[in-house]
């Protein structure tokens, strides 16, 4: 309490506007999480969102990197935020907890939006962020919308091929997941899931050469060099087999629960067709 | 012909010299105690002739190459360093790093004279590290004796022993000069030195302040001047005794 | 009475055999063993063959010569400096080479230069050593040896987090633990290739001057005075050195308390002479790393536990014991 009372004391002429009653819309939106960055981008009414994070201006990890640029990105950092007087902040159930809970003490209202594991939870997270940003509208549209999509893309028939997702470190994901989601949708069997694990974990290199996956799908690089990555170019991987030409399948799509992700299914869809044809 | 012979040897840290203009020459069958206070440069001029530091003048082990000079010179360094819990009879046949031509049959036959020279036959398998100091400062006359060179240099070989062990490493040294080798020891104790030794050199302040037997060295003047002690010298029937009164103010 | 040297050679080299084979028949991949055999030696069965020739045998690989090049280069520097404190992780040595290693890969001269890797880690190691012989002088007392050894490892840890932290890629920050622990997952024949010929030119560097050693046991002068060239010995025992723990470290990270505790267990049995403890040492080595390998993958398959974390569970307490013991010399 000591603390509130000297950070209000030392900020009061900063001090925001009282938080928007509710039912209003909130006017001064900051995002600190890079998926509630991307579905505020989609909701937001113009000049609603202030501020997005950084993470949402990352090639690698970001689906909507030229929208990002119009906003004035933020580190996460309370401090920051905080000076940037939001009547709401957006935030992800990862974000720094010392960051929102200050905030929060601060009187800022805070939505933090948990990562999405599974179809379900995209159409519930879009619902969520709507609601909190007063577009209750757009969103219902927006899910409507993904749900038809989903549909159309679970409809197509199976491929009946067997695929794993391996990262840096040999992290793999498992079905309940929403890359493992983006995998099924697309039609293909997770052999991570096969090797019993169904969320994330690590699949030893060996495990996952004699399951003998028909496709390896890996992670983009980040720039510099790290030997976490280095697992990534192992010759007995690569020996493996089938491998989709890297940068076929972004990661940024696979990341976030927007809408984003049918595209990552849509594009392992289509990259099916190329490995056909290469056998 | 001469185990050692030394000409202006001198030796320099920095600007300041620690040791010079040593000239002397060591026959077989002497047993030279080297002699003079802390500091005089008893240890430099020993390290000096065996070619261990850079040094001017000459020194004619330290002109030899380093192979040809470990057959020609044994030498024993202060402290009786012996770093691993080796056996006695591995420390001592060490000395035959010297002769790395030599055949298995010549080095274990030195080995075993050097054991039974220094009476250490019983210890052979003991662990060196845990001998009293009487029982290491013979194992490492032994591995010097392994070496087989004419000449045997020690620096301090009776420090820190009880004077039993002091007068074996004296009697030992003696004979060895006895046999036609020849041994140099740096020496605190004047008595034993006196006793034992055919000759004494003594420095003072990194010079040769006297060189002669022991009686032409120990004079009142020279007691005085290089030590700074007044003392009793005597011939008994016993040969030999010498033994410091007390200081005599500077 | 003690065990005969080459019948002790003829065990550990057993031991080592054995160790070898666990380790390229333990995985995680449930491969019989028939299966496993036919895999590696007549490359039966595609999947399974490229689990037994490009995954477990590197490994294997790696593990004796990591594991030799750690124990060989304990026994040296502990026949060097004539304490048996000096261990290549203790001093700052392994450290140092994660720390030449790190600049490389960092800096992308490793990805333009393939050997550029080993030979900063080699650099690494090889400044640590120098500067240790310079703290601690010729005979490293064991209280300057400890001291000097936790500055440099302090400095070297300190400035390998500095660039891991500034790497732009966000996995590199999360390597700080393999650097400092090692680990011998996932490395390939590329590894084996990069790493083996650093090993193999530090052991065969060593084995000539082992006997110079031994006479290094009564000291500076009293060796010098037996025909040995010390300046020379010592110039190789570093290069070796420091070509072991390069080599090492360049592939598996800093792999602490191998060195410090095989030739601790051996020094007796081979009647604590440095020569003979060196080629004991390397076999030791490989022993106990192939072992903490095998017992990583069996405690936590899916979690790649470092290997530092067994090497120093079974270590520290040795360490703490010979520290016990020296105490004497550093009061």
């Amino acid at each position: 309490m000591v603390i509130r009372a000297l950070i209000c004391a030392l900020l009061a002429g900063l001090a925001p506007a009282l938080p928007a009653a509710a039912g209003d819309a909130p006017r001064r939106v900051v995002s600190m999480n890079l998926c509630t960055d991307q579905l505020a981008m989609m909701l937001a009414e113009p000049g609603q969102l202030i501020s997005v994070s950084n993470l949402a201006r990352d090639p690698v990890s970001s689906a909507m990197v030229d929208e990002a640029g119009a906003y004035p990105e933020n580190h996460g950092a309370a401090e920051e935020v905080f000076l940037l007087k939001p009547d709401l902040v957006l935030a992800g159930s990862y974000t720094n907890q010392a960051a929102t809970a200050l905030l929060r003490r601060l009187g800022v209202r805070v939505e933090v939006l948990d990562p999405a594991t599974s179809m379900e939870d995209v159409h519930a997270g879009i619902l969520a962020v709507g609601r909190a940003l007063g577009q209750e509208d757009a969103a219902t549209d927006m899910a409507a919308r993904f749900e038809a999509d989903l549909a159309a893309l679970r409809a197509a028939p199976a491929s009946g091929l067997r695929a794993a997702l391996y990262y840096a470190n040999g992290y793999s994901l498992g079905d309940q997941t929403l890359a493992g989601q983006i995998l099924a949708s697309a039609g293909f069997a997770n052999v991570t899931a096969e090797a019993g694990l169904s969320s994330g974990g690590f699949l030893p290199l060996e495990v996952l050469i004699v399951s003998n996956p028909d496709l390896v799908i890996q992670g983009d690089r980040y720039p510099g060099a790290a030997r976490a990555e280095e697992l990534l170019d192992h010759p007995a991987l690569s020996a493996l087999g089938p491998q989709l030409p890297r940068g076929v399948l972004a990661d940024r799509d696979w990341i976030c629960g927007t809408p984003h992700v049918l595209r990552a299914a849509a594009d392992l869809r289509a990259a099916q067709a190329t490995l056909h044809g290469g056998h | 012909m001469n185990l050692l012979e030394t000409r202006d040897l001198g030796v320099s840290r920095g600007p300041c010299p620690v040791l010079h203009g040593i000239t002397l020459r060591v026959a077989p069958g002497e047993f030279v105690g080297l002699l003079g206070p802390n500091g005089a440069g008893k240890t430099t001029f020993l390290r000096a002739a065996l070619g261990l530091i850079a040094s001017s003048g000459q020194s004619s082990l330290a002109s030899l190459p380093q192979g040809e000079r470990a057959r020609a010179a044994s030498f024993l360094p202060q402290g009786r360093e012996i770093a691993w819990p080796m056996p006695v009879e591995a420390v001592v046949a060490l000395g035959r790093t010297a002769h790395p031509s030599a055949t298995r049959a010549t080095d274990r036959a030195a080995v075993e004279r050097a054991l039974a020279r220094m009476g250490l036959e019983a210890l052979r398998h003991r662990s060196a590290t845990e001998l009293s100091g009487g029982e290491q400062a013979r194992t490492l006359i032994a591995r010097a004796l392994a070496q087989e060179a004419p000449l045997l240099l020690a620096d301090e070989p009776t420090a820190g022993l009880d004077p039993a062990a002091q007068i074996a490493v004296m009697e030992t040294f003696a004979d060895l000069a006895a046999a036609g080798g020849a041994v140099i020891a740096s020496l605190h104790d004047l008595g034993l030195a006196a006793r034992h030794c055919t000759r004494l050199i003594l420095l003072h302040r990194g010079t040769l302040a006297a060189d002669g037997p022991p009686r032409a060295v120990l004079t009142p003047d020279n007691l005085a001047r290089v030590f700074g002690i007044r003392a009793r010298l005597e011939d008994t029937s016993d040969g030999l005794v010498f033994q410091p009164l007390g200081r005599i103010a500077p | 009475m003690r065990l005969p040297y080459p019948a002790l050679i003829a065990l550990l080299t057993a031991l080592v055999a054995l160790m070898f084979a666990a380790s390229l028949l333990i995985g995680p991949a449930a491969i019989g063993l028939s299966d496993s055999l036919g895999a590696l030696f007549r490359g039966e069965g595609e999947a399974v063959t490229l689990v037994m020739r490009e995954v477990r045998l590197p490994r294997a690989i790696l593990g004796l010569f990591v594991g030799g090049a750690l124990g060989l280069s304990g026994a040296m520097m502990q026949g060097m400096l004539r304490n048996p404190l000096a261990e290549p992780g203790l001093i700052g040595t392994s450290a140092s080479a994660a720390l030449g290693a790190v600049i490389a890969i960092q800096t992308g001269l490793a990805a333009a230069f393939t050997l550029a890797l080993p030979l900063a880690a080699l650099a690494g190691a090889m400044v640590s050593v120098a500067l240790i012989l310079a703290l601690a002088g010729p005979r490293g007392t064991t209280l300057v040896l400890i001291l000097a050894g936790i500055g440099i490892s302090a400095m070297a840890g300190a400035l390998t987090s500095l660039v891991l932290n500034l790497s732009p890629n966000p996995f590199a920050a999360s390597e700080i633990m393999f650097w400092i622990m090692g680990s011998l997952a996932d490395r390939s024949m590329v590894h084996v290739t990069l790493a083996l010929p650093f090993m193999v030119l530090g052991i065969a560097l060593a084995l000539p001057v082992a006997r110079g050693l031994d006479a290094l046991t009564l000291g500076e002068d009293a060796a010098a005075s037996m025909g040995v060239r010390v300046g020379r010995l010592r110039v190789l025992l570093v290069v070796s050195a420091a070509a072991l723990v390069g080599g090492a470290t360049a592939v598996a990270g800093a792999i602490g308390f191998v060195g410090l505790v095989v030739p601790h267990l051996l020094r007796r049995a081979v009647g604590a002479r440095p020569a003979l403890l060196l080629p004991a040492s390397a076999l030791g080595g490989s022993a106990m790393v192939l072992a903490a390998d095998i017992a990583v993958r069996l405690i936590a398959p899916d979690r790649d536990l470092k290997l530092g974390v067994l090497t120093a569970l079974v270590g520290a307490p040795f360490f703490l014991h010979l520290i016990l013991r020296s105490r004497k010399e550093v009061l």
